[in-house]
């Protein structure tokens, strides 16, 4: 048992002030409460991938749960469980009357990897839960623990949902952030932050919290450029975009940036023999009855690949592709360094643009 | 003119029949057979592919064994039935159901060490019906190293009356030590009309069509006998020949591609699916879960696997399809370099003749013999493992009239 004294002095202060951002968008039948707003309750269960958003309301209730003992002047018996490990009976052990009646939080982490004797004392438990104790489940997602789960939320316990936050929802929850850091942020150097380090939330709120800390009055697009100018997400789908509009310089940039965070060359040159087939078959589908062309692209990748094809010519896409076939085969043993394969290709392909 | 039309029509089955146009190999083997100082314990056919390696090791060993039959120490028999016994044996040798053949072929990639050592002991035994233990190993280039080792001694020094003939396509595919004790018999590619003279007697196909299926399948058997007997095969091989004179631009030839590999993926996923299938539930029943609703957890890791297998071997198909129709490019802008260059030899795709002098006419033997570097380097791309359809893109996009141009 890891018994965990002391008060709340969590980072509580900084909560609350900010609405519950959205959060209806699960398909089980209860919307799930925000992270920001759960208070402690017999039963509590956290339920989502999305793991900053679970520590967080964790966090909150731990918080919460201390500070309602140091107001009663008693201390708070913390204990922390894995559900792949449960002992048969731990639960009924822990959540017994204590002879000081300490109040009592127990996290049963890992629902999702339980093993049978969880699944069976939980359900027992949730039928005559303990009176002082705060029981918070933690399930991460998945098929596994799903009739415990069913069973959770037949009692009506409150359910934290921690879903990922959807791309076009990372600048509000930057916002939300600053805000509760009681701080003002530009919206050109929210979008810079989000360009920046937006792929995990994780590294986006520990961004928020170092700029925060470390910055003074409004948060502009140069405070953002200092401390995380020149970092930008690379996918393979940005370099094509560079190259294929004839930005060799830009291309290569990006490139490199993206072999040196760790992508693969090969879906590099997948996404660059992407938007080629695209464009050439849009080119092929001008002056001809339309249909079978383009059968099996959607409407805005049509449009896109015909704003793409202004400044090329069907030389040029030729170059282009017989480039990246090449490139394909050397990273694939022909040649020695992919990175020089790749790299190559990309010049060739920006060079084709220009009609070399 | 082939081996086949020999004037043995006293015999009640020519055994050699279906080897055609091998004379000369033809010659050795059977000089084997009728002479004890001839023979040998082991055997090496090597031909291309296609050129009927088993066949001719299944009728050298129907030959054998039917000489043979009864064994030498058996009853004295009348002549008639001897001739009778002897018949009934080549029949079952051909037929594959003889006690004294043994055939090793397999689908997988290689052949395993321990079905090498299953050979080994099936080596000493001695033969049932008649004086020979034939074995033959039709995929002699799939044993792998430390497999041919297991088989060394067997092949070097077998029991008296047992024979190893062993096929592969060129005597490079197997390793020395085995090579070095066999007598090596070289098949060569027959002449096209052996082919259809073939096709005619066994299927009974129109002459002339029987012709242009062994010239388009460039004498590979069992290609011919799909191209003559299934319209759907020489269609699909019409359309890839199509691309020459289809492809006009870079639209065109992006779009052949995608059509290229998606008939490739199809015709590899309608043969495969049945098999898949088979094996799934033959898995299923061998672990006890068959008829179950959903899979048990225990049996999810072997069923995952027998998929990973499945998906490769399917891959595998793909590749082969495309393989295929590249080497069918091929030929046809082998015919339009013989066009070119006014070489008096007759052409492989007599069916497209108007288009191979089509594009004979619009295009130059310099840029003939650059496309057909394409071809050859998107072959070597997809064995190399590049994406099928980009290997094939920069293929096709090669192909284009102004493909010429762009290369000079």
């Amino acid at each position: 048992m890891t018994g965990v004294r002391g008060g709340g002095a969590l980072r509580r202060g900084r909560l609350g002030t900010v609405p519950p951002a959205r959060r209806s968008t699960r398909s089980t039948a209860r919307p799930g409460l925000s992270w920001d707003v759960v208070e402690p309750a017999p039963v509590v269960l956290v339920r989502g991938t999305e793991g900053l958003l679970a520590d967080r309301a964790m966090a909150r209730l731990v918080g919460l749960a201390r500070e309602r003992a140091t107001a009663e002047s008693t201390t708070l018996e913390v204990t922390r469980l894995e559900a792949s490990m449960y002992e048969q009976g731990r639960l009924a052990v822990l959540a017994s009357p204590s002879l000081f009646a300490e109040p009592r939080y127990v996290e049963i982490l890992g629902l999702e990897s339980l093993n049978d004797a969880c699944a069976t004392d939980v359900t027992a438990y949730l039928a005559d839960p303990a009176p002082d104790v705060v029981l918070v489940l933690r399930h991460a997602g998945g098929q596994k623990g799903k009739k415990l789960l069913e069973a959770i939320a037949a009692t009506g316990a409150p359910e934290v949902a921690c879903e990922p936050v959807p791309e076009r929802e990372k600048a509000a929850f930057v916002q939300a952030e600053f805000a509760r850091g009681r701080r003002r942020i530009a919206p050109a150097a929210v979008t810079a932050l989000v360009d920046a380090v937006g792929s995990d939330l994780r590294e986006l709120a520990a961004a928020c919290s170092q700029l925060i800390e470390d910055t003074t009055g409004q948060v502009g697009q140069d405070d953002v450029d200092r401390y995380y100018g020149g970092r930008v997400e690379a996918t393979g789908f940005k370099v094509a975009d560079a190259a294929i509009a004839g930005d060799a310089g830009q291309a290569l940039a990006l490139a490199r940036h993206a072999m040196a965070s760790g992508t693969d060359p090969v879906p590099l040159v997948a996404a660059v023999a992407l938007k080629l087939r695209t464009m050439a078959k849009v080119a092929a589908s001008r002056g001809r009855e339309q249909g079978n062309a383009t059968a099996g692209l959607a409407p805005w990748q049509i449009d896109r690949a015909r704003k793409e094809l202004q400044g090329w010519t069907p030389e040029g896409l030729a170059a282009a592709v017989s480039a990246v076939a090449a490139a394909d085969a050397e990273i694939k043993g022909e040649g020695r360094s992919p990175g020089y394969a790749i790299e190559r290709a990309l010049l060739r392909v920006a060079a084709a643009r220009a009609g070399r | 003119m082939s081996a086949g039309t020999s004037p043995e029509a006293a015999a009640p089955l020519d055994i050699w029949a279906d080897v055609v146009g091998q004379e000369d190999a033809v010659a050795v083997l059977r000089h084997a057979v009728a002479d004890p100082t001839a023979m040998t314990h082991a055997w090496l056919l090597t031909g291309p592919p296609g050129s009927g390696r088993s066949v001719a090791a299944r009728a050298f060993a129907a030959d054998l064994i039917a000489s043979s039959t009864p064994r030498s120490d058996g009853e004295p028999t009348s002549g008639g039935e001897l001739a009778v016994a002897r018949a009934g044996a080549a029949e079952r040798v051909l037929r594959g159901v003889h006690p004294d053949l043994h055939v090793v072929a397999t689908d997988k990639t290689v052949i395993t060490v321990a079905e090498v050592r299953d050979l080994v002991t099936l080596a000493q035994r001695s033969p049932a019906e008649s004086g020979w233990r034939v074995i033959v190993v039709e995929d002699a280039d799939r044993i792998v190293e430390r497999s041919a080792n297991a088989l060394l001694k067997a092949i070097e020094e077998p029991p008296p009356r047992t024979v190893w003939v062993l096929c592969a396509p060129s005597e490079q595919d197997v390793i020395t030590t085995v090579r070095s004790r066999c007598r090596h018999v070289t098949l060569r590619v027959p002449t096209a009309e052996a082919v259809a003279g073939l096709l005619v007697r066994r299927h009974g196909v129109d002459g002339g069509e029987a012709l242009l299926a062994a010239r388009a399948a460039q004498s590979h058997i069992g290609l011919a006998t799909s191209l003559a007997l299934r319209p759907e095969a020489r269609a699909r091989r019409a359309r890839v020949l199509e691309i020459a004179s289809r492809v006009r631009g870079v639209g065109d030839a992006i779009l052949a591609a995608g059509e290229l590999v998606e008939v490739a993926t199809a015709q590899a996923t309608a043969s495969a699916a049945e098999r898949d299938a088979t094996e799934r539930a033959a898995l299923l029943r061998a672990l006890g879960a068959d008829g179950e609703a959903t899979l048990p957890p225990t049996v999810r890791a072997q069923v995952r696997q027998l998929e990973e297998d499945q998906k490769r071997r399917a891959k595998r198909a793909v590749v082969d399809g495309l393989d295929r129709a590249m080497t069918d490019l091929l030929s046809f802008y082998r015919d339009v370099l013989v066009v070119q260059l006014g070489a008096e030899v007759s052409l492989v795709n007599e069916a497209q003749a108007a288009d191979v002098r089509a594009v004979a006419a619009s295009s130059t033997p310099e840029g003939t013999l650059a496309r057909m570097d394409a071809i050859g380097v998107a072959r070597t791309r997809l064995a190399g493992n590049v994406a099928p359809l980009l290997a094939v893109e920069a293929m096709t996009v090669a192909l284009r009239p102004q493909g010429e141009g762009a290369r000079r």
